[in-house]
């Protein structure tokens, strides 16, 4: 993991004092609402449906479990707290989002600045996880030690995140500015969706560059991003993105905020767009007082990198057939947790684990305070101290020996972390929807909820196979229902909630295919009607397979969608006079 | 890898060294850019302005920071820019470092306000910027190269 310096450090704690400067001059009736929401909105403070909601920057979706205590207490202590004003509301817990980054829900105001404080202390802060600047930066929940890496992205991740933190220029763009990188064969990190999605290559010499794509993005208008460099060495990087964001700050759209988004401009000016950010990169290494300054250096990136070497006690270890005995007396749920919960690791002898926050009775990425103190014990125990969030809104752990995979695997049974579902149906990415969003048309937890219930059989599960379901409550599309194989969207009409499912989307992984945006199979459902499309929608798929084995996402593109949306619009119930 | 930056040379934190002076939103300027202009069409006619105002329509408009950086690292322009419209205090360090030195604040806005705002961050920022144009990678001590 990165790991603070002093000026880090001291940084995190300036950002702390001033958020608590603007909060008590807001306290005092001395900074109004409307100058106040874009400096507190930088620092992850939303003001939400029934409360403010906090925004915690997870950078890349590594968080020590020392952090992951730190937002356990903070859930414990601030969330929801006794004596506050939402004492009894259902608080106590967090959400991990898709961004990687965890939200609290119920925390108030008036203890924001104590929050930050606390986050301070464990090298943590909310800085630029709201507002129109540039964002936490994304990337491969398994950075670092997937099996099929090319190049390590966390220190690439590290260094944007650095230039980025406060950028003077960029700090009120048209509109929110998201990166994603990814450094391996699998893109985990749906750099096509973003406003610019970077994926790390070695060229035939074996240097390293990128692979860069501008102006994706989902939201009422989903745009794969367009790539613009087959290869940008990598010294060049933060030269090339200060040209991308400087053109888009100067042009990209203000006069409408769901036309601000780059990828309006890109789609817009095409080639024009790519023309004038190369002009604009090449005026600022010719031209610009210390133009080059910005060109990476060997020790810079040696410096972040020595941060992001194997954790202490980890080595390889030759690989035992042992494992593989031992598997073979456990029980059958051992064995599907085996296959679905643990992944190959670059390094002989060890595994990445993932503990998943999809089950029953609680919303995808959900965790109490009690929890996340059990997920960071188990890293304690079992990963070196080390976690990941992942972009489907699980826990990783990813430095676990496989001679250690039994004892693990009981105590994230024991802990409710073992649910051998990850890519099934019911490992389902879901936004927090309309029961905590002001945003959302409709709910999100209680879809989510009534789908987990209907598909509970393992065995089912398992015989549907990988998929990938989205749930979002509204069009701005956290839930990125836009990728889903089936998306969900919650839609608002006449005051009343619907949802309209689609088909065939992909995150641009190898099981999903190129990114692209799922097709509508009609006018929206009811709420109630939900859980049985999603059936009709899965007994089609069984029906339709070929050998099977085919999956769920290759059916739909080999059939299309008329079969789907037939099955679909026979469960119709309350929505049958509309279809 | 522990010992914090050395101080900089252009310090912010001492309120009576920073580089921002105050003026009336109605003080003389030679120039009114407006935000969504091109910094370039003014080119040729830089030499001819002491003072060059830009505007912040409303003030999470951000337009004008790019067209002060641009005037400053890329057409060298040494004259006075002045952040008019609806400048307030938080702007402060933003427009410091984008090379603004002189604002119009918004008339309800606090001058001690705005000099406090200035008081944060005395080690300074990661990226280079108009007042420091090194990135903390390529500044003195063991960070750099």
């Amino acid at each position: 993991m990165y790991r603070y310096d002093e000026f880090d450090r001291h940084f995190v704690h300036q950002r702390a004092a001033q958020f608590r400067d603007q909060l008590e001059r807001h306290l005092a009736g001395q900074l109004p609402d409307d100058d106040f929401r874009a400096l507190r909105l930088q620092n992850g403070w939303y003001v939400q449906r029934h409360a403010p909601m906090a925004r915690i920057a997870v950078p890349y979706g590594e968080l020590s479990s020392k952090q992951l205590r730190a937002l356990a207490r903070i859930a414990r202590e601030f969330d929801g707290r006794d004596g506050g004003p939402y004492e009894g509301r259902g608080g106590g817990f967090g959400h991990f989002t898709t961004r990687q980054n965890c939200q609290f829900n119920w925390i108030a105001l008036p203890d924001s600045a104590d929050v930050m404080d606390l986050l301070a202390d464990v090298d943590m802060h909310g800085i630029q996880t709201s507002g129109n600047c540039i964002r936490n930066i994304t990337s491969d929940c398994f950075a670092g030690v997937a099996a099929d890496e090319v190049v390590d992205p966390r220190p690439y991740c590290e260094i944007l995140r650095q230039w980025s933190t406060l950028h003077p220029e960029f700090a009120f763009l048209p509109r929110k500015f998201k990166i994603a990188v990814s450094g391996a064969t699998e893109d985990r990190a749906a750099t096509a969706w973003h406003d610019i999605g970077l994926v790390l290559r070695r060229n035939d010499a074996g240097e390293i560059g990128f692979e860069v794509r501008v102006g994706g993005g989902m939201g009422r208008t989903p745009v794969i991003g367009t790539v613009v460099r087959d290869f940008l060495p990598w010294q060049e990087i933060l030269v090339f993105i200060e040209a991308i964001v400087r053109v888009y700050n100067r042009y990209g759209r203000r006069d409408n905020l769901y036309k601000a988004r780059i990828k309006i401009l890109v789609k817009a000016e095409g080639q024009k767009f790519i023309d004038a950010v190369e002009a604009e990169f090449a005026n600022i290494l010719a031209r610009d007082l210390d133009g080059s300054a910005h060109l990476l250096t060997d020790a810079e990136r040696d410096r972040i990198a020595a941060c992001f070497e194997v954790p202490e006690g980890v080595a390889p270890i030759a690989e035992s057939h042992d494992h593989a005995g031992a598997a073979a007396s456990k029980p059958a749920a051992y064995t599907r947790w085996l296959e679905r919960n643990v992944h190959a690791h670059r390094l002989a002898g060890y595994r990445a684990v993932t503990l998943s926050l999809k089950r029953a009775g609680q919303p995808p990425g959900d965790a109490s305070a009690d929890q996340m103190e059990h997920a960071a014990e188990l890293a304690d125990r079992f990963s070196a101290s080390e976690l990941r969030v992942s972009h489907d809104q699980n826990l990783v752990l990813p430095w676990v020996r496989a001679s250690e995979l039994p004892a693990l695997w009981q105590a994230a049974r024991e802990a409710g972390f073992a649910t051998p579902n990850i890519g099934y149906l019911t490992d389902m990415i879901a936004c927090p929807g309309g029961d905590l969003c002001a945003l959302a048309n409709a709910r999100s937890i209680p879809i989510a909820a009534a789908i987990t219930e209907r598909f509970d059989d393992l065995d089912e599960l398992h015989d549907i196979g990988d998929i990938d379901l989205h749930i979002s409550g509204c069009i701005n599309s956290c839930g990125h229902h836009h990728s889903g194989h089936i998306g969900i969207l919650g839609v608002d009409k006449d005051g009343q909630e619907w949802y309209q499912v689609s088909l065939g989307g992909a995150d641009g992984s190898t099981l999903s295919g190129p990114s692209t945006t799922g097709k509508v199979i009609g006018p929206s459902f009811a709420a109630d009607e939900v859980p049985d499309v999603i059936e009709a929608v899965i007994d089609t798929y069984r029906g339709e397979r070929v050998n099977g084995e085919e999956r769920f996402i290759a059916t739909v593109r080999r059939v299309g969608i008329e079969p789907f949306k037939a099955a679909a619009n026979a469960v119709r119930r309350a929505t049958a006079v509309h279809a | 890898m522990s010992a914090p930056s050395p101080v900089r040379s252009m310090q912010l934190a001492g309120c009576a060294t920073h580089p921002i002076r105050f003026v009336d939103g109605d003080a003389p300027v030679d120039f009114v850019l407006a935000n969504d202009a091109d910094v370039e069409s003014i080119a040729a006619d830089l030499a001819g302005y002491r003072s060059i105002a830009l505007v912040f329509p409303k003030w999470a408009d951000g337009r004008a920071y790019s067209q002060a950086r641009l005037l400053r690292a890329r057409y060298r322009f040494a004259g006075e820019i002045r952040a008019t419209g609806e400048v307030l205090v938080d702007m402060m360090p933003l427009l410091a470092r984008t090379g603004f030195d002189a604002v119009a604040l918004r008339a309800d806005q606090s001058k001690e306000f705005a000099e406090r705002a200035l008081s944060f961050f005395a080690d300074g920022h990661y990226q280079g910027d108009v007042l420091e144009p090194l990135p903390r990678f390529r500044r003195g001590g063991e960070a750099s190269a």
